[in-house]
Formats: structure tokens, C-alpha cells, sequence
């Protein structure tokens, strides 16, 4: 089937089978970021922005795409560069398998909710597994970024 | 301290580790998506029962689906024995594996191996593979295992390389009994004896990317591995004797790992697609699905373990008698050893008072799915046994725990029979508990207190040990190059899967060559390039690799000293190394680091670098305690953890942020062991948690808050006094939660995971 | 592994119905379910394009599109003023932002999950289902009624003035419900409903006023027993039934209790 979207900022037409997922679609396309992690959608791993709003890749079929916009963390390296370092000083990137989808899904919190306290970084991630950190790591991260922009 | 410490530059800082950004930002360094798109795809058809013969198999109709390339069954692999564990050779685990088997042992065992151009075809031909199978009757109670009708190992060709007690016509991979003094005289003098039964499950380690590997036949005709593994060193050889062909005919390297946590110490999907590469010749990938991961990977042993613990009536520990029963599933990848630490690393926590005590265990084979190495191997479950036996006597004296403890205790300086003689030369756990005691408020949160609502709070309490590395066995090497500008390469065979070891050698190796952290470029790890390294497991990269790298670049500081000798004229000796460059005593005289790495490339006889192989003749425990406070709905049962306070002492922490995260990252893994994971079979021996819908990890609302704080010994035989952290912090979550439960409770939960059904309603 | 022939982006309501009639077609939710089925798909239809995704408030009703996402409902204001956050409450545990941006309300009613905190929510207050074909019905009979091949457009909620109190029973915080209970009072009668028995979730009333106007600890008991005496529940991998009759009880009594504190909506 015909498949006309915008992949981060840039139109890209493909011929796609009708099954094929979303996430599939993207790694085909270099979005390398995208990581399948479960196949069931319960670990957050293949989050992207569909039209701005953060969703399982994995369950959305690639034509459901059509003529929409998505963005992968390869589209916003500038924007996930402010905060990124912040965990990476709390050596909370571990193994970063997990990375990409928590990082896209705390810049879709961060756009909703610029200021959000501990419990409400906690809700709105709780959709991403990580079996490293322990999450407080990443917490303590996204807390200081936080504070630092209110210096 | 044992030692003042050093100001070091950058040993003990908490620096980003190497790899941080390219991981946060999303980069391409996964086995995945670093190799060509070109690959075969690898699918395995695996038996839907747990013990079967396949009587035939037709792949005829598989064959003609387009895109398949090619179908293997039994008849067409190598009919040679190994073990898949990675384990130094000799491996204690027994060659019990081909890499397909007429005889089917499990509910997930391979049938045959598919290769087609894409997944599509692969999934299509599986469903075209025609196998008519024998069904046998399995073996799913290893309580019924040993000396029992039905043998899930009857082959004649099963071998063990090492004597550990093994008899496949038993079910038995192994047995032992080990012990010192008069374990029944003096269980007899105690006027308290404990006989108590615990049993914990086998927990996933569940990391976020599945099992994988790549394999392609290089431009010498080799097979090159692309592997999601801690160890390949042990990969090329369990390669070599399952293919039979020789390990030069073999390279094995690893990208970034997805996590591992012990699951990729064992060679689970390496076999498949290096096998469709050496009869194709083309490139093949096998990736798991993470239902295959759940059904099919290399979880923790199952064990059922029996405490006697025998103490007199002021909390004085004399006597403790261990038997362990563990269930290795259908092979027996690290049973031998897994099963020792359930023992070997309880058993000497209470050396401060033990008069005696015995430790025998039996490790058999069930049509189950195959165990292998977790992240604490064995002594995660021989603590939570022991530590609970050890907290029931103290609620039972009505002694607080901790005083119950630190009357108890292994402190510094003592022998620990059970801990193969060795001494606790830095052992910190005496200041570990004093301190975890001060900042979690034992005092006031021990008591049980009651919100009035059908919901308490209560606090519980363990301590545990761990090694660091496998003493007399393992070998961890370092190569460092001094570079053309004077930046260095370290070059190893450790395997970082997120940890973040390449940054801590490298910050070692920093510190030696008195540099920045930035100037040492790491590789790890690759056969070819790397030097030998037994892998990242055992809790060994820091100490032993670690070591490995101190000596190096000590060796490394000679030869360049050397090298300077040539180019000032003088004899070596009267030089000194001062990191950006090199001096002559007492004269003025001196060649900077940078005008000496051009010296080593002309007319240089001397190799500007140097290779160390380290290995340490004792393991070192690093040791910890940890305190939970949870609060308990009596009417639901619902567990939810408030708090959890861990004061770990790993000697020196070499990287204190990092350390920090691996104490939380084993917390919660112990949380999720002790109230949410579990793992059932049903009546036909079929996994039920197949998926992570249904095997649940803890997400972030389910930790409550974590404190990790070091109190810090020193280990003169470690690297800066480093000892390890890696494995010991999933050890005490869960006989502290277990505790605290009883607490709120006035029941005793033996069996993990302890779920709110469970204490709502009874064990 | 999930396959489809053919996608197709429905124009009209009619055409969805008449491709939907064909064994092999199947209409698209959100997906999350649909995913994990192997059953092939021959015809996948997509109501995205008909203007199905919206939650229209009026004086006396919620209408609510089928393709509505979960975390549309969740952030509501005005389904959240009107049930006092229970709708919020039911939503927020449902795995995450990210599922929860998929899933629609329409998926989730028309597959009767058992499993279903959206289906127990939206029971307890007065919900009425529109069908293309079969037309509205009340929630509480399209329940009973067998999955065919209708499609559902949208849910109908009354704005009764009422009370409500969601509460559910789950082992890990995101996970499947092991139960769920919602307790709502409209029309002047106390209704429990309650859903992951694991079966399909079912409503209780009242109707013998065990509960007063102003709730007391032991009317809540006692309609908890009530309720748990006229809810039929059974094992799975979550619980035993014993477990969750105990769980119907307790949650049941609690959210009576939270219940009593609150005033009506109006």
C-alpha cells in the first residue's frame, strides 16, 4: 500500500504491506533508535510521537502513519541533548537499551507539563520498563535538569 | 579504612561512563543495528512438549515455502556433546547438549532450525514442518527427580568434564556434601533448633534486549560471530566443539549489550545461526522473541532450600545445616556451580559465632525449562533461606535482628571456614549495618505500626556477601597502547552490558598512567583483538580485569621508561614516568609523552604497550546491608515498598555513581523476585509467564524510594582496594521484605514471590 | 504474527458495516489486542477518518466517540468533574501514556475484556451504547449480548447527578486489574460494579437499601457481602476465585465507605 508521512520533518513515501508495524516501518527507514523490547506493549521501548503524541510503535500499524507526522529520537537530538546529560551523570543510561523510548516519552511529559514533581515523572513513565537503574537514577537525572533550568 | 585513601584523579569520581550519550541518544550500537540488512532470517521450531522423541519430521512442504532457504533437523547437526555454559575449560556443567536433539526435554526444546530470506517465510515454513512426536511422560517435580522412574538424560554419550557428583542415569548433574565440625553434636547441645524450608522460583532476568547474534563468513572464510554475549572467549570454544570445527576458524565480538545480568553467560542463541552460516555460507541472524527469551533463555535455578539452625538462648549462632535441592531444567548450564554459592556464600555471614556446619545439596534435571546464571547465581537464593531462618530465630528470642547480627556476624580479620577457608581480609558489613541501622531509623520503624485503616507499616532486615570473581579460575586481561599522541588504547576481553566497566578500567587505567579518563580509548571485546578474559561474570571485571589493568600499565610505565632511556641517552632506571612525560632524575632532562609516542614508531625495537593477565587466588566478598519498610493492606495484601536503605561495602567504589545505580538496579530486580515475578507451569509442563504482560517486571510505582550509601573497606588485592558490587545487591531484598511482612503479618512467608493473595489469605 | 490483506481507511459508516459483514474482517481499535492475535485478517478497517474521536459534553450527556483514545477520557475535565475523578482513576493503571494514546474506549467496550477497568467504570454510571446497526442500548444489556459484527459508534453517558468511587486490585502498579470496582449512587440507588471476576465485568444494585444515604461502616460491610453473594468469580493466573470474592468484599466495602463521604454531583 501506498504510505505518504512525515518522518522526522521530512516527507518519505513508501510502498508498505498493509501489517506491517509502525516500528518495523522505522527501523527499515533508519531509525535505528526504535527498539522492540516485548512484542506486547507493555515495556515503552519503541515510543515515538504521532503527531506529537507519544505512542507504541509497535502497535501501530504503518499505514495508520498515512499522511501524519512522526518523529523518532533521531529527529530530536537537539531537544534531547538539554536533558540527556543530566542522566548520563547519574550513570543512569546503563546498558540504554531502554534509552530512546524513556527519552521520547519524558520529552513528550516535558511539552505537556514543563514542571512536573517526582510522582507525576513517575505516572507518566511508568509505561517505560528498565531493568537496569532501578529508576531512581533516571529520576534523580530528570530532577536535576529540571533544577538546573530554574537557576 | 584498612587503608588512608590516596587522592586520587580519577578513581572514586563519578564520571559519565564512555558510551552515555551514544546510549541516550539513541545511537546505533545494538547487534541489530549494526549489521547488514542482508542477513538470513533464523527461526527455530521448538517441541510443545517437555519430553518427547521425534519419531519423524517432515520439512518437505517447509522447504517449498518461497524465501526458505533451508530447514535442519536432528539428522543434520554434529552428534558431539558440550555445554553451552560459559564456563572455563574444563566447564564443571555436563556436555549434555547437540545442537538439535531427537530427544526433546523440555516445552521449548529445538526441533529445527529454519533459514529464509525474511521473517515471513521463516514463520511460514515453521508452520509447514510435519513432526510426529513420541510423547514421554516428564519429569516437573525435581523433588521426584533424583533415583526417580523416568530419566531426562538416558543418553549414553552424556559427559561430565569435571567430578561433581553427577549421574545423568540418577537425574543428577550433581551432589556434594561439605562440611566442618560436629554439625549434629552440636545441634544437639543447641537449645534452639530452626528446621525450616524455603523456596524461591526461577526468576528472568528479563533483560531489555532479547538474546541475538549475527554470523557471517569473513573475508578469510571464518565465521564471524555478532554476539549479544558477556563472554567470547568461552563463545569460540562452546562454538568450536558443537560445530567441530577449530576455534582459528572462528572470531566472536560483541557490540553494546541490552542487558544481560548472567543471561548471556550462557551460549542460548549462538549455536543456530552459526550453524546455517557454515552450511549456507551466507549471513544469518537469530534474534529471540521475548517470548522465546521467557521460555527458552537461562533463568535462575529453582531451589528449595532446608535450613537447621541451631542457637542458644542469647541469640548465639552455633550450628547451621544446609540442604539445597536445586532444579537445574532439562540441561545443566551452571548447576554445578550456582548451587555451591547457596551455601558457600550464606553460611559464612554468621562465621563470627558458627561452631559447625554442614552443606550438601543435590542439583537435578527436570523436563523444565534449563537454569543457568542470574546476577547472584545461587547465593540470592541460599540468603534469602538463610537470612529469613536467621530473622525467625530472632523474632522467636525476641532479640532485635540487627543486635541478633551484630552478635553473629563475620567481621574483619576472621577465617571463614565455609567460605573455602578463605579470610575476610577488608570486611566492612559490621559499619554497613551500624549505618544502614542510623539512616533508615531502625529504631522507630522496626516497631509495626498501625494506620488504623486495615494498613500497617513494619521494617525488615538482612545483610549478605558475594565474591569477586571466581578465585583460582578466572583471568582477566588488559592490553594499554601508548598512541601516537600520547593517548592511550585499552584494549580488553571484559564484557561491559551497561555496567559501565569499560569506563571504570578505563578509569583505572587513567589514574595509572596519570592521564585523563578521556585520553584511554576502550575496546572490548573481540577474539581476535582482545587478550584472553573469561568474560563479565562472577562479579570479577572490576576486581579481577581490574587488577589485570593496574598491572598492565605498570609494565606498560616500564617499557616506556625504556623507551626513554634510548632517546636521553641514559640508563633506564634513572628515569621516572610523570604522566605527560618522562623525567631524569635530578637533572632537567625529560621527553614528553607526545614526542615519545613518535619515538616508539621510529626505529623502536621496544612495543609501546603491554598485555597483563590477572588472576586472583582468593574472591574477596564484598558485603551489604539492606532494610525495608512496607506498608501492608491486611484485607487486600497488598505489599507496597516505602522505603529501602542498602549500605553496600565494595571496598573502594571505583565509580560511586555507578555503583550507586547497580545497588538500585539489583534492589528492584530483588523487589520484583520477592512480590511480582513468577513462574509456573501448567499440568503439561508449559510456561505460563510466556510474555512481559504476564511475567511482571516492577515498573517505577513499584519500588517506593531507594538509598544506596557505601562504607567503603579496603581490599589490598584488588585494584585501588576495589572488591566487586555487580551481583551481591539483588541478595537482600528479599529476606528483608519477607521479614517485614512478618512483621505486619505475624506469618512467615517461605516461598517466593509472596503475593498479596497470598498474605491476604494464607501461604 | 499478525497478518492483513487489506487495509482500508472506512469513508462512511455504511461502507465500514458492509466490509466489516465478510468473515476475515475485522474493525480497528487501537490495535493493542488485535496485535497479538495470529487469526488472519483479510479486511482491516479503520474508522480513524470519521470523525469518531470525540468526547462531545452537553448539558445532560457525554457522548463519547468509539475511536475516543483512553488518555482522552483520562485528562477529560468534564467526565473527570462529573464522576469525582473515577474515571481518572479507573484509566491512570492501564499500562501507560503511550498504550493509553492507543487504546480507544469504543476497543475497549466492544471487546468485553474481562480484564476491563473501562468497561467496570462505565458501568457504574448510566452508559448507553450506540450501534451502527442494532442502534443504543444500555451498556448493561450489549454486555450480555454476543460479539457479532456490528460496529460500535459511540457510548452515551447520562450526567445523572451522582457519586462515584473507582478502585481496583492489581499486583505490579501497571498490570492487568486481579479486580475491579467501581461503586456509584444515581437515581438514588447504589450500584457496584465489578469487573476482571475475570469474566466480563457485571453491576450489583442496591436493591434492598442496604446502604443508607449517609454510608456507615457496617451498611458498607454489608453490602460488600452483598455484592460478593451476587458476583460469580473464578481463577486465572492472577488470583484464585476465593481471592477474588474476598477482593469483591473489600473493595466493594471501602468504595461504599469513600462513597459516603462525597456529596452528589449535580
Amino acid at each position: 500500500m501506498k504510505l505518504d508521512l512525515t518522518l522526522n520533518g521530512r516527507a518519505v513515501s513508501d510502498d508498505v504491506r498493509p501489517d506491517l508495524t509502525l516500528l518495523e516501518f522505522l527501523r527499515e527507514h533508519g531509525c535505528l533508535s526504535v527498539k522492540q523490547g516485548c512484542g506486547t506493549a507493555n515495556c515503552g521501548l519503541c515510543t515515538v510521537l504521532l503527531d506529537d503524541v507519544p505512542v507504541l510503535s509497535c502497535s501501530v500499524l504503518a499505514v495508520r502513519a498515512n499522511g501524519r507526522a512522526v518523529v523518532t529520537l533521531e529527529g530530536l537530538q537537539e531537544e534531547a541533548s538539554a536533558f540527556v546529560g543530566f542522566l548520563a551523570d547519574q550513570g543512569a543510561d546503563q546498558c540504554g537499551f531502554c534509552n530512546p523510548g524513556m527519552v521520547m516519552n519524558t520529552i513528550a511529559l516535558l511539552r505537556e507539563n514543563p514542571d512536573p514533581s517526582d510522582d507525576e515523572i513517575r505516572a507518566y513513565l511508568a509505561g517505560n520498563l528498565c531493568r537496569c537503574s532501578g529508576y531512581e537514577g533516571q529520576l534523580r537525572g530528570i530532577r536535576a535538569y529540571l533544577d538546573s533550568r530554574k537557576e | 579504612m584498612a587503608q588512608p585513601q590516596k587522592d586520587y584523579k580519577c578513581v572514586g569520581k563519578s564520571i559519565r561512563k564512555k558510551d552515555a550519550m551514544q546510549l541516550l541518544l539513541g545511537k546505533a550500537v545494538y547487534m541489530d543495528d549494526i549489521v547488514p540488512r542482508d542477513a538470513l532470517t533464523v527461526k527455530l521450531l521448538r517441541s510443545p512438549h517437555p519430553n518427547a522423541i521425534v519419531e519423524e519430521i517432515d520439512v518437505s512442504l517447509a522447504c517449498k515455502v518461497p524465501g526458505v532457504v533451508a530447514v535442519y533437523t536432528w539428522q543434520d547437526v554434529p552428534r558431539q556433546r558440550f555445554a553451552i555454559a560459559g564456563q572455563t575449560y574444563p566447564e564443571p556443567s555436563p556436555y549434555d547438549r547437540l545442537i538439535l536433539d531427537r530427544h526433546v526435554r523440555f516445552a521449548g526444546d529445538p526441533v529445527a532450525i529454519i533459514a529464509a530470506e525474511d521473517e515471513r517465510a521463516a514463520l511460514g515454513a515453521m508452520k509447514r514442518i510435519k513432526v510426529t512426536y513420541r510423547v514421554l511422560e516428564p519429569v516437573l517435580d525435581p523433588r521426584a527427580s533424583k533415583d526417580g522412574p523416568i530419566l531426562v538424560h538416558p543418553e549414553e554419550d552424556w559427559y561430565p568434564p569435571c567430578p561433581v557428583g553427577g549421574d545423568n542415569k540418577r537425574n543428577l548433574v550433581a551432589s556434594e556434601t561439605d562440611s566442618a565440625g560436629d554439625v549434629d553434636g552440636v545441634l544437639d547441645r543447641c537449645d534452639i533448633v530452626l528446621d525450616r524450608t524455603y523456596h524461591t522460583k526461577a526468576f528472568q532476568q528479563a533483560m531489555m534486549e532479547t538474546f541475538r547474534t549475527y554470523t557471517r563468513l569473513d573475508r578469510y572464510g571464518r565465521l564471524h560471530v555478532i554476539s549479544s554475549t558477556q563472554i567470547v572467549f568461552h563463545v569460540r570454544r562452546i562454538l568450536s566443539a558443537a560445530l567441530g570445527i577449530p576455534k582459528s576458524k572462528i572470531r566472536v565480538e560483541k557490540p553494546r549489550i541490552g542487558g544481560g545480568f548472567g543471561a548471556k553467560q550462557t551460549a542460548v542463541s549462538e549455536l543456530y545461526p552459526a550453524f546455517v552460516t557454515l552450511k549456507t555460507g551466507r549471513p544469518a541472524q537469530l534474534i529471540f522473541t521475548r517470548e522465546e527469551c521467557q521460555i527458552a533463555g537461562s533463568p535462575r535455578h529453582e531451589m528449595e532450600i532446608r535450613v537447621r539452625l541451631g542457637a542458644d538462648k542469647t541469640g548465639k549462632i552455633r550450628a547451621l545445616d544446609l540442604y539445597t535441592l536445586s532444579n537445574s531444567g532439562a540441561y545443566g548450564e551452571h548447576g554445578p556451580t550456582t548451587v555451591g554459592l547457596s551455601g558457600h556464600k550464606s553460611i559464612p555471614l554468621y562465621t563470627g559465632s558458627l561452631e559447625a556446619y554442614r552443606f550438601a545439596f543435590d542439583v537435578v534435571y527436570t523436563n523444565l525449562q534449563p537454569a543457568g546464571a542470574y546476577r547472584g547465581y545461587g547465593a540470592t537464593q541460599g540468603i534469602f533461606a538463610v537470612e529469613s531462618a536467621v530473622n525467625e530465630l530472632a523474632e522467636l528470642l525476641h532479640i532485635d535482628p540487627t543486635v541478633l547480627r551484630e552478635k553473629n556476624m563475620v567481621r574483619q580479620g576472621m577465617a571463614m571456614p565455609a567460605y573455602y577457608g578463605e579470610t575476610a581480609g577488608a570486611c566492612a558489613l559490621d559499619r554497613c549495618l551500624a549505618r544502614c541501622k542510623e539512616i533508615f531509623d531502625w529504631e522507630h520503624r522496626y516497631p509495626v505500626r498501625d494506620l488504623g485503616n486495615g494498613k500497617v507499616r513494619a521494617a525488615g532486615v538482612a545483610i549478605a556477601m558475594q565474591g569477586s570473581g571466581i578465585s583460582q579460575i578466572d583471568v582477566g586481561s588488559a592490553t594499554i597502547r601508548l598512541g601516537d599522541d600520547g593517548c592511550y588504547n585499552l584494549i580488553l576481553g571484559a564484557a561491559d552490558m551497561g555496567t559501565g566497566c569499560d569506563t571504570i578500567l578505563a578509569q583505572m587505567a587513567a589514574e595509572c598512567m596519570d592521564c585523563d579518563v578521556d585520553n584511554v580509548a576502550v575496546f572490548s571485546a573481540d577474539t581476535d583483538v582482545s587478550p584472553y578474559d573469561s568474560g563479565s561474570y562472577a562479579s570479577s571485571t572490576t576486581y579481577v580485569t581490574g587488577k589485570a589493568v593496574e598491572r598492565a600499565c605498570e609494565e606498560l610505565k616500564e617499557r616506556l621508561c625504556r623507551i626513554a632511556a634510548r632517546v636521553l641517552a641514559c640508563p633506564p632506571e634513572e628515569l621516572t614516568f610523570c604522566g605527560n612525560c618522562i623525567r631524569r632524575c635530578g637533572t632537567e632532562q625529560s621527553v614528553s609523552l607526545h614526542d615519545l609516542a613518535y619515538q616508539a614508531q621510529l626505529n623502536n625495537t621496544e612495543a609501546a604497550e603491554a598485555t597483563v593477565s590477572h588472576s586472583s587466588p582468593i574472591s574477596p566478598p564484598p558485603f551489604m546491608a539492606g532494610m525495608a519498610e512496607i506498608e501492608l493492606d491486611k484485607l487486600t495484601g497488598q505489599v507496597t515498598v516505602l522505603d529501602y536503605m542498602a549500605v553496600v561495602d565494595c571496598g573502594t567504589p571505583i565509580n560511586p555513581a555507578l555503583a550507586r545505580i547497580q545497588a538500585e538496579g539489583g534492589i528492584v530486580q530483588g523487589i520484583g523476585m520477592t512480590l511480582l515475578e513468577d513462574v509456573r507451569y501448567d499440568a503439561h509442563g508449559k510456561p505460563m509467564e510466556t510474555s512481559l504482560m504476564q511475567y511482571k517486571l516492577p515498573t517505577r510505582l513499584d519500588m517506593g524510594k531507594l538509598r544506596v550509601e557505601f562504607e567503603s573497606s579496603y581490599e589490598p588485592t584488588g585494584p585501588f582496594g576495589a572488591k566487586s558490587i555487580g551481583e551481591i545487591v539483588i541478595n537482600t531484598p528479599a529476606p528483608a521484605i519477607a521479614h517485614a511482612i512478618y512483621r505486619a503479618t505475624g506469618v512467615w512467608h517461605r516461598n517466593l514471590p509472596i503475593t498479596a493473595e497470598q498474605i491476604a489469605l494464607g501461604p | 504474527m499478525m497478518t492483513i490483506r487489506d487495509y482500508v481507511m472506512a469513508e462512511s459508516l455504511e461502507q465500514a458495516f458492509a466490509l466489516n459483514q465478510k468473515k476475515g474482517s475485522r474493525i480497528l481499535g487501537g490495535m493493542l489486542w488485535l496485535r497479538l492475535s495470529s487469526t488472519p485478517i483479510t479486511t482491516a478497517i479503520d474508522l480513524g477518518a470519521l470523525g469518531l474521536d470525540t468526547i462531545e459534553e452537553t448539558e445532560d450527556a457525554f457522548s463519547i466517540g468509539a475511536m475516543a483514545r483512553l488518555r482522552q477520557l483520562e485528562q477529560h475535565p468534564g467526565l473527570n468533574a462529573y464522576t469525582q475523578g473515577a474515571v481518572k482513576d479507573a484509566l491512570g493503571s492501564i499500562v501507560g501514556v503511550q498504550f493509553r494514546n492507543l487504546a480507544t474506549v469504543g476497543g475497549s467496550i466492544f471487546g468485553r475484556f474481562g480484564f476491563s477497568d473501562v468497561l467496570t467504570v462505565f458501568l457504574s454510571m448510566d452508559t448507553e451504547v450506540e450501534l451502527y446497526q442494532g442502534g443504543v442500548l444500555p451498556l448493561t444489556d450489549f454486555i450480555r449480548q454476543k460479539r457479532d459484527r456490528d460496529i460500535l459508534t459511540r457510548l452515551i453517558v447520562y450526567k445523572k447527578p451522582g457519586r462515584f468511587v473507582y478502585r481496583s486490585m492489581r499486583a505490579a502498579s501497571t498490570d492487568f486489574p486481579v479486580l475491579t470496582c467501581a461503586v456509584s449512587r444515581w437515581d438514588g440507588v447504589f450500584r457496584a460494579a465489578i469487573g476482571a471476576r475475570p469474566m466480563a465485568a457485571v453491576r450489583v444494585e442496591d436493591e434492598t437499601g442496604i446502604l443508607p444515604e449517609a454510608v456507615t461502616e457496617e451498611a458498607a460491610a454489608a453490602f460488600g457481602e452483598y455484592v460478593a453473594a451476587r458476583v460469580k468469580t473464578a481463577g486465572n493466573l492472577r488470583g484464585s476465585a476465593a481471592y477474588r470474592t474476598h477482593l469483591v468484599k473489600v473493595l466493594t466495602t471501602r468504595a461504599a465507605l469513600a462513597l459516603g463521604g462525597m456529596h452528589d454531583e449535580t
